[in-house]
């Protein structure tokens, strides 16, 4: 039979030969065609561990670290490997219950299994460390420490303008997506950790690990050759002086409040103190979570950076601006004299004035004589060369917004309110168009009514005045170690120049200024041996349609020649006048920048007990009561936080900022008739300027003031 | 035959294959040692201290090296003379572990020796192997006959009955292999044929609801009874083949196969093969179903993909064209495949050598399987060639159905990787069945019966 069925070896072969090809083209379609398995492959089988490089360390401008980095400790579980360990040591350590141990180790099994690790206790305070390091042979292998980098602070000052970590949100990571972030990284959410966010994070390094199919990294993919090194951040130097700072922050402890000084040659912050503040390193470290539920609930919004995101009418301050304008516009000249009758008679109704008598220019602004600036400003809005009202407080506007006010500066710290100057759009809204003339506004003649200025526009606007018509953008950056990569600093090098004026008419203002601070209402700012510009404001205000206590206003400049320094200080409800509170606080400073340190022990009396003064409104006080039997009824504070959260966001400013907009709008600004963006009519009539809760605040009618300085 | 060997057991060897058996084993040998070895290992230590897999399978290769040696210097008549005993022993070893069996991953076929376990049904193929090769050689069997062709389907067959009830489905697959050197032998093209056919009817089942397949079925004859109607004229018998096709394949799709998978298959066994077409198995264990089993149209076919054919399929598709490296495989180091050292063995080879290492892999088995041909077509006795197919048909299913399951073209079926795969019971039986062929052929000169 074999020689029969020969033939049937060949079948044989070709089914060998069939099934052969079919598994190679199988083959081939699997691992030459398909690229999918190679993705799900790299999914599984390796891991991308991303090494976080050192955050970029800030100097102030005497090359003084101001904000670095430390490392802090976790201690990590790994719960399949605590048989053994001394868990009743352990728990007295951290001080927890045995229910809280169990059930921290479940959540870590549940996170991450039992075979890897999780975190046990995070941010160890330093003795807690401490007690674990020296017991630690009693808790290996299933315990051990895992470093990690956190911010520190060597003068624990500038919390408002140097901000603060978080974790990222969905939102952050929606908008800075591509950028390499992940969830539970920390990124800069306030100050310039937030401004600089991109300079300071520096570079990510990846690591390539193995991982196998517990998910356990087991070693490095083909011993580090695809890694990538990690980059440090680059380091900023700032126009701060720490000392100043540190200063002002203590003259201005418990009061609400903030001063800001600018070196008016290179628009450097020279310091920016917001009160109440908060020591940095209160939101580092382990108690950081309870630390910001707590400044979050404190009514004294002491997050808030008032220095930029509160606004106030500027009050009397406001007369150096009028002056300029009122000169340059040819209304007036220097000689120009008005008398003050007790009143100023130009609109009907009497608006007071307390120096009687009759006054130059110079004069007047060393006196802060109110019926002067209404009678100037009512020439400026009734001046025939324009056709109407409307035209003629559009050319106001546009001086205004040449000094810095009325438009976001464009500050290197976020959250930068933009203020408010009145258009004729506004008073078209309030009043009807064409129902409106000089009168109906008369009040912000001398600062009050309709305009809202933040303290850095002032401080801003004196840098202006002192340089006699030009300034920087104010910044608290000046270089980036290894260059400014992103162009972040480009803008702070233009000079902005929008109007000519000339030299003459600000030696007038300078003159005034001088005055005041020699022998007007600013004589508390006075510091021997140097020619300070002032002036003092002192600024009405409302809450809720209840009059509160004053503000206390001061800004100004020194030396008058070759000017060094351009500060402006608020303090908020203090009462009484500018002169009182705020223009001694100034003088402190000026003197300490200019002279390095105070030395007379007189002055020194005065200063602690300027830095020791309580001018806490009674109503925050009141608040800050309720609160805190709030916190004793309710365990759940945290809870509480949360809702207050939403709320307080808007006010703290954890908001978004484009910085192309501000450049924007500052080229707006440039054109010589520029339609003003119209302003809401219900926040631009309000007259209380306090750094409150939007909602809070309510129309105000426009009052008729009466403050003298 | 030709080589330069001069020793007496050298003589007529051929080497060929005697290599390629070795470069199989040592391939197996450097491919369990990828699994298993991690970085910081003690190779040498572990090496001698035989803990680890790669180790002792070093020692089954030795053993193996000894059987081998043994095997070619024993009389080739002893093959001859005693199928028909080890054939009894091997029934009688399979019935014994009903009794003394073990228990392992839920099939009762194994028998514990203490150093090793033994599955009697692997060992099984080499007596029935021998016993098909003795009774088709007998002389007076005459195979052409239909009672000769059952009393052969019946020897192949009962131990992997007995490998059924033993909960081991897998490797009585593997006793289909027979058809091939039965098909050598004179077996009609016809049982080829109607096994191919009621395999494609029975994917084609798997793949579609049975309704749609009985009308598209109904159709077909239909179509073809209205084209052949001339013929049909003519020839009555014509329309009754026709009919009699329809019924069966009716009857196949809508009774058979759904019985099968109540009643036959262990509902694991029928998930795994549904899995493998992407399909829920419609056939839910229930007896008080509906017998017609027309799965819902409504409901989308959900993608079930097992996690070892998964893995497997990641495991070899990321290796690329030339893979990613000798102990580089992210897949194998991580564990990623289950069972990866024993019936998933291949993974490793797909990941570490790539398209070009499995291509390599694949030329080696094939061409060991050809030159069996070759060996198998220059027998004298038909002893010989009947065991060289037997031999070929065992290695060609398990290579096909091994390999097709790591790539996703099989169920997951628990059959090794001849000669690769971790385990001793496997390689010792492909040595044997091997080794036999070599020295039955180097003796093709003697006249055996």
């Amino acid at each position: 039979m074999p020689v029969f069925n020969q033939s049937r070896k060949n079948v044989v072969r070709l089914i060998l030969v069939g099934m052969f090809l079919i598994i190679v083209v199988r083959l081939f379609t699997l691992q030459v065609v398909t690229s999918k398995y190679k993705i799900l492959a790299e999914d599984q089988g390796i891991f991308r561990k991303v090494i976080y490089p050192d955050r970029g360390i800030v100097f102030d401008r005497n090359q003084k670290p101001i904000l670095q980095n430390t490392t802090i400790y976790d201690l990590m579980v790994v719960p399949g490997k605590i048989k053994g360990s001394d868990t009743a040591l352990l728990c007295k350590i951290l001080n927890i219950d045995s229910a809280e141990f169990h059930k921290r180790i479940i959540t870590a099994i549940i996170k991450n299994r039992s075979y890897r690790p999780s975190v046990f206790e995070a941010l160890l305070s330093e003795e807690k460390m401490a007690m674990i390091n020296e017991n630690m042979y009693r808790f290996a292998p299933g315990y051990y420490l895992q470093e990690r980098p956190i911010r520190d602070y060597p003068y624990d000052a500038g919390g408002n303008i140097l901000g603060y970590l978080s974790e990222v949100d969905s939102n952050f990571l929606k908008q800075h997506e591509g950028e390499g972030y992940l969830i539970g990284d920390y990124a800069g959410k306030t100050g310039i950790e937030r401004t600089y966010e991109r300079v300071l994070m520096g570079q990510r390094g990846i690591e390539y690990w193995k991982r196998d199919n517990k998910n356990r990294l087991t070693a490095r993919l083909e011993g580090g050759i695809y890694d990538t090194a990690a980059i440090a951040g680059q380091n900023m130097f700032t126009s701060l002086d720490i000392d100043l700072q540190a200063l002002g922050e203590k003259l201005m402890q418990n009061k609400l409040g903030s001063i800001v000084a600018v070196d008016p040659r290179t628009g450097g912050i020279l310091c920016m103190v917001s009160s109440p503040t908060y020591k940095p390193s209160f939101l580092t470290g382990s108690d950081r979570k309870r630390h910001i539920s707590q400044l979050l609930l404190d009514p004294s919004l002491p997050l808030l950076n008032r220095s930029v995101s509160a606004t106030y009418s500027p009050g009397s301050t406001f007369k150096t601006l009028q002056a300029l304008i009122g000169l340059h516009e040819g209304v007036i000249t220097t000689e120009t004299r008005f008398s003050c009758g007790g009143a100023f008679y130009g609109c009907g109704k009497p608006m007071r004035c307390l120096d009687i008598g009759t006054f130059d220019l110079r004069h007047a602004i060393t006196v802060s004589d109110n019926t002067y600036f209404a009678n100037v400003m009512q020439r400026v809005i009734n001046n025939p060369i324009y056709p109407n009202v409307d035209s003629s407080l559009r050319v106001w506007d546009k001086y205004m917004y040449a000094f810095g006010l009325g438009h976001r500066l464009g500050v290197d710290v976020p959250s930068e309110k933009k203020g408010n100057i009145p258009t004729p759009a506004t008073y078209d809204k309030v009043f009807g168009k064409g129902h409106w003339n000089f009168c109906s506004f008369r009040s912000v003649s001398i600062g009050q009514g309709e305009v809202d200025v933040t303290p850095i526009q002032v401080a801003n606007e004196m840098a202006y005045i002192a340089n006699k018509g030009w300034y920087h953008i104010p910044h608290i950056v000046d270089s980036i170690e290894g260059g400014d990569k992103f162009h972040l600093l480009d803008k702070f090098k233009e000079r902005i120049n929008t109007i000519d004026i000339p030299d003459s008419i600000f030696e007038a203002v300078h003159d005034g200024m001088q005055g005041v601070v020699d022998r007007g209402t600013g004589m508390g700012a006075k510091v021997p041996g140097i020619a300070i510009c002032g002036k003092t404001g002192t600024v009405e205000n409302y809450y809720r349609g209840v009059k509160q206590p004053n503000h206390a206003f001061f800004c100004g400049f020194a030396p008058r020649e070759n000017p060094k320094i351009a500060i402006m200080c608020v303090v908020e409800n203090s009462g009484r006048f500018g002169g009182t509170y705020a223009a001694p606080i100034v003088g402190f400073m000026l003197e300490k920048y200019l002279k390095d340190s105070i030395t007379d022990k007189k002055r020194l009396e005065r200063l602690e007990y300027y830095s020791n003064l309580n001018l806490m409104p009674p109503r925050i006080l009141a608040m800050m009561k309720t609160q805190d039997s709030l916190m004793h009824r309710r365990d759940t504070a945290y809870l509480l936080a949360k809702g207050y959260i939403k709320i307080l966001r808007d006010s703290i400013g954890i908001e978004n900022e484009d910085p192309t907009e501000i450049i924007d709008n500052l080229k707006e600004e440039k054109k010589p008739v520029k339609p003003v963006p119209p302003e809401p009519a219900k926040d631009s009539a309000t007259s209380q300027q306090q750094a409150i809760l939007p909602e809070s605040r309510k129309r105000v009618a426009i009052h008729d003031s009466i403050p003298r300085n | 035959m030709n080589q330069p060997v001069n020793t007496t057991i050298a003589k007529g060897k051929d080497w060929i294959l005697i290599w390629l058996y070795v470069i199989l084993v040592v391939f197996g040998l450097i491919c369990i040692f990828s699994v298993e070895f991690k970085t910081d290992d003690d190779v040498l230590k572990s090496l001698f201290e035989f803990k680890k897999n790669y180790s002792k399978q070093l020692i089954f290769f030795g053993l193996s090296i000894v059987l081998a040696i043994f095997i070619l210097l024993m009389d080739s008549k002893f093959f001859t003379a005693t199928p028909n005993l080890l054939y009894i022993f091997g029934v009688i070893l399979m019935l014994a572990t009903f009794a003394i069996g073990k228990n392992v991953n839920g099939s009762h076929s194994w028998i514990p020796l203490g150093f090793m376990n033994l599955q009697p049904v692997e060992l099984c193929k080499i007596f029935t192997a021998l016993a098909l090769a003795k009774y088709l050689s007998r002389s007076e069997t005459d195979f052409s006959k239909p009672k000769s062709q059952l009393i052969a389907a019946g020897i192949c067959f009962l131990p992997a009955v007995f490998s059924i009830l033993q909960n081991e489905t897998g490797l009585a697959l593997v006793y289909f292999s027979f058809l091939i050197p039965m098909y050598r032998e004179g077996l009609p093209p016809g049982y080829l044929i109607a096994g191919a056919s009621l395999g494609v009817l029975l994917v084609v089942t798997l793949l579609f609801p049975a309704s749609s397949l009985i009308i598209a079925m109904s159709i077909l004859a239909g179509l073809i009874i209205y084209f052949s109607r001339r013929k049909i004229k003519r020839d009555k018998g014509w329309l009754m083949l026709i009919v009699g096709l329809w019924l069966l394949a009716v009857s196949f799709v809508g009774f058979v196969v759904p019985f099968m998978f109540r009643h036959v298959f262990q509902k694991y066994q029928a998930d795994r093969i549904f899995s493998l077409v992407g399909r829920d198995n419609p056939f839910v264990s229930d007896s008080t179903a509906n017998l017609n089993p027309a799965t819902d149209p409504s409901k989308k076919s959900k993608k079930l993909e097992n996690y070892n054919v998964k893995q497997s399929k990641i495991a070899i598709g990321s290796g690329g064209v030339l893979g990613k490296g000798f102990l580089k495989g992210t897949q194998t180091q991580g564990d990623f495949v289950p069972e990866q050292h024993t019936d998933f063995i291949f993974t490793s080879v797909g990941e570490n050598f790539g398209f070009a290492g499995s291509v390599f892999l694949m030329l080696l088995y094939f061409g060991m399987m050809l030159r069996m041909v070759t060996i198998a077509e220059r027998q004298r006795s038909t002893f010989s060639r009947v065991y060289a197919y037997s031999v070929v048909g065992i290695i060609f299913f398990h290579v096909a159905i091994n390999i097709c399951m790591t790539i996703g073209l099989a169920p997951v079926i628990g059959i090794t990787l001849p000669l690769m795969s971790y385990g001793g019971s496997s390689l010792l039986t492909f040595t044997i069945l091997i080794f036999i062929l070599i020295k039955l052929d180097s003796d093709r000169q003697m006249v055996l019966r």
